[in-house]
């Protein structure tokens, strides 16, 4: 679902970000993304949602390719992504629904769509009694939960997570984490990348390690996936997904 | 559109002393095209009502031939750009001051007016420079002594007129310049106060018309509201004037709203300008 052939990212100060990175990443999938601080991490997020093109190479989303993606198919493709980070990225002056609604609310949806949208996933993630606080009200781990909110409202095919525990403390920590294992073992992936190697050493999950932009190692190298389901067009979220049991596995 | 005009009306809230800014810029640009759209309206007014009197008229030299004459008005009758030609002969003239002058009636005696061919001219063609055209034509004719066609008068009404225009013109377009300037800022500003929502709107995947809108929205009310504004002024002034110096005229209501739509157009312009600039840097 996620392809990355042969990529090379050169911003215009300083060194290559990324330098011949390939790598896939399944439908379903949990995916670490380590590495110390500048080796690339977010680099590669961003060229998943598309904040950056590579300089070389290819990013293949969902059947997109970053090589013929047109500007103006970048909203359609984003609206399958759902993205987190470690600073939360709320607005600050407006309630828990209020953050998750305006997602919604930005690509069109229908008005009488949003309020039980926005009431099921705050339940996913824990938030159904905190949904009229301001962000200033809520602990960082919850602040975050009502993030990941947003990003999962769309019904995302991965979530894609920067730090997503970065700013939290040890039990804040292992909350949004089993959460994202809970969403991940609804059918989402999680392509989450982190320095907290405590975390990726407690968990079987496929872990890709980056250094100076280069991908140094990749657990799943010794068991590689079949080649033929990420590269075809995932079809639209409208549509009934295939249970999780079918789809070919990219870890053992 | 219903979250555009929410988060406009926003933006609104937020920065309300810039918003007024915006506004009465666009308001005053509106005013300097309105006040001098009202001195044009009543200049054309004026003008049109004494184009309807303007008349030329050939005093005939003492002794012509009434064949000259006739067939002069003749002539002159066939002229494209005239209405209609009369003989006026010397007693008529003197009957016709007596009774238009009737207190110096014993002023006038026999001879002391001459006989003239008086050509009024078709609408269209009572400009000074068809005016001008016909009378030089007429002094073709050599029994022709002298022309008189009011020509001081009608070209310093068009002068005045066409000074009208070009001041409102000019001073219009150089506030709605600056209008387009000063919402352009403030639209910059919004844009920047609102970095954080548009980053977001990007994320979960907002087209770029959907993240402009608001801005736009927020340009066209501005518009909007000087438009109002500046019809408010125009018609305060235009009392003002009806009531210590001159009757005058009022925009019909057809220009009155197209004043308006005027002041939203510049808003509209201002905010697309900047915003699809701006948008880019966040």
């Amino acid at each position: 679902m996620i392809r990355f052939t042969h990529v090379t990212k050169l911003y215009p100060k300083g060194g290559p970000a990324l330098d011949d990175v390939s790598f896939h990443v399944n439908r379903g999938e949990f995916v670490f993304l380590t590495g110390p601080s500048g080796a690339g991490k977010s680099t590669i997020l961003k060229l998943v949602y598309v904040d950056q093109r590579p300089t070389e190479g290819e990013v293949r989303i969902a059947g997109q390719s970053s090589v013929t993606l047109t500007g103006s198919a970048i909203p359609k493709l984003r609206r399958r992504l759902g993205v987190v980070f470690q600073d939360f990225r709320l607005l600050e002056d407006r309630t828990a629904e209020q953050n998750v609604a305006f997602a919604l609310e930005v690509i069109g949806t229908p008005q009488d769509a949003i309020g039980p949208k926005v009431a099921r996933v705050l339940t996913q993630v824990g938030l159904a009694a905190k949904a009229t606080a301001l962000p200033h009200e809520l602990s960082g781990g919850e602040q975050q939960r009502v993030a990941i909110a947003r990003a999962l409202v769309n019904d995302p095919l991965v979530l894609l997570a920067d730090e997503p525990t970065g700013n939290l403390d040890d039990r804040a920590t292992r909350g949004i984490f089993q959460l994202l294992r809970d969403i991940n073992a609804t059918g989402t992936a999680v392509l989450m990348a982190t320095h907290d190697l405590a975390t990726v050493r407690a968990n079987p999950y496929r872990t890709l390690e980056m250094n100076r932009g280069k991908l140094v190692y990749d657990s799943a190298a010794e068991h590689p996936a079949p080649a033929d389901e990420f590269d075809a067009p995932v079809p639209d979220r409208a549509a009934p997904a295939p249970p999780q049991g079918e789809l070919p596995e990219a870890t053992p | 559109m219903n979250l555009a005009l929410r988060e406009a009306l926003r933006a609104f809230s937020r920065a309300p002393m810039l918003s007024l800014l915006s506004v009465t810029t666009i308001a005053f640009s509106l005013f300097a095209f309105g006040l001098f759209g009202l001195v044009y309206l009543n200049l054309r007014d004026a003008l049109a009502n004494v184009e309807e009197r303007v008349e030329i008229r050939g005093f005939v030299a003492e002794g012509t031939l009434a064949e000259a004459t006739s067939a002069a008005v003749g002539d002159i009758a066939a002229f494209p750009e005239v209405a209609s030609v009369r003989y006026v002969s010397d007693v008529q003239a003197l009957e016709r001051a007596r009774r238009e002058l009737g207190e110096f009636e014993d002023v006038f005696e026999a001879g002391i007016l001459p006989a003239s061919i008086e050509v009024r001219l078709r609408e269209g063609f009572r400009d000074p420079e068809h005016v001008r055209s016909v009378a030089r034509r007429l002094e073709f004719y050599d029994f022709i002594d002298d022309i008189r066609y009011g020509e001081e008068w009608v070209e310093k009404l068009y002068k005045i007129r066409n000074i009208a225009t070009a001041v409102g013109l000019s001073l219009g377009v150089t506030f709605a310049l600056v209008a387009v300037i000063i919402i352009g800022s403030t639209i910059r500003m919004a844009v920047l106060a609102r970095s954080r929502e548009i980053h977001i709107m990007r994320l979960v995947g907002a087209t770029n018309g959907f993240i402009r809108a608001p801005f736009l929205v927020e340009g066209f009310l501005k518009g909007l509201l000087g438009g109002l504004l500046a019809l408010v002024l125009t018609y305060f002034t235009f009392q003002f004037v009806g009531q210590y110096v001159v009757e005058a005229t009022y925009f019909s209501t057809g220009l009155a709203i197209l004043g308006v739509l005027g002041g939203a157009l510049i808003g509209l312009l201002g905010s697309a300008v900047s915003v699809g600039r701006h948008l880019r840097r966040v």
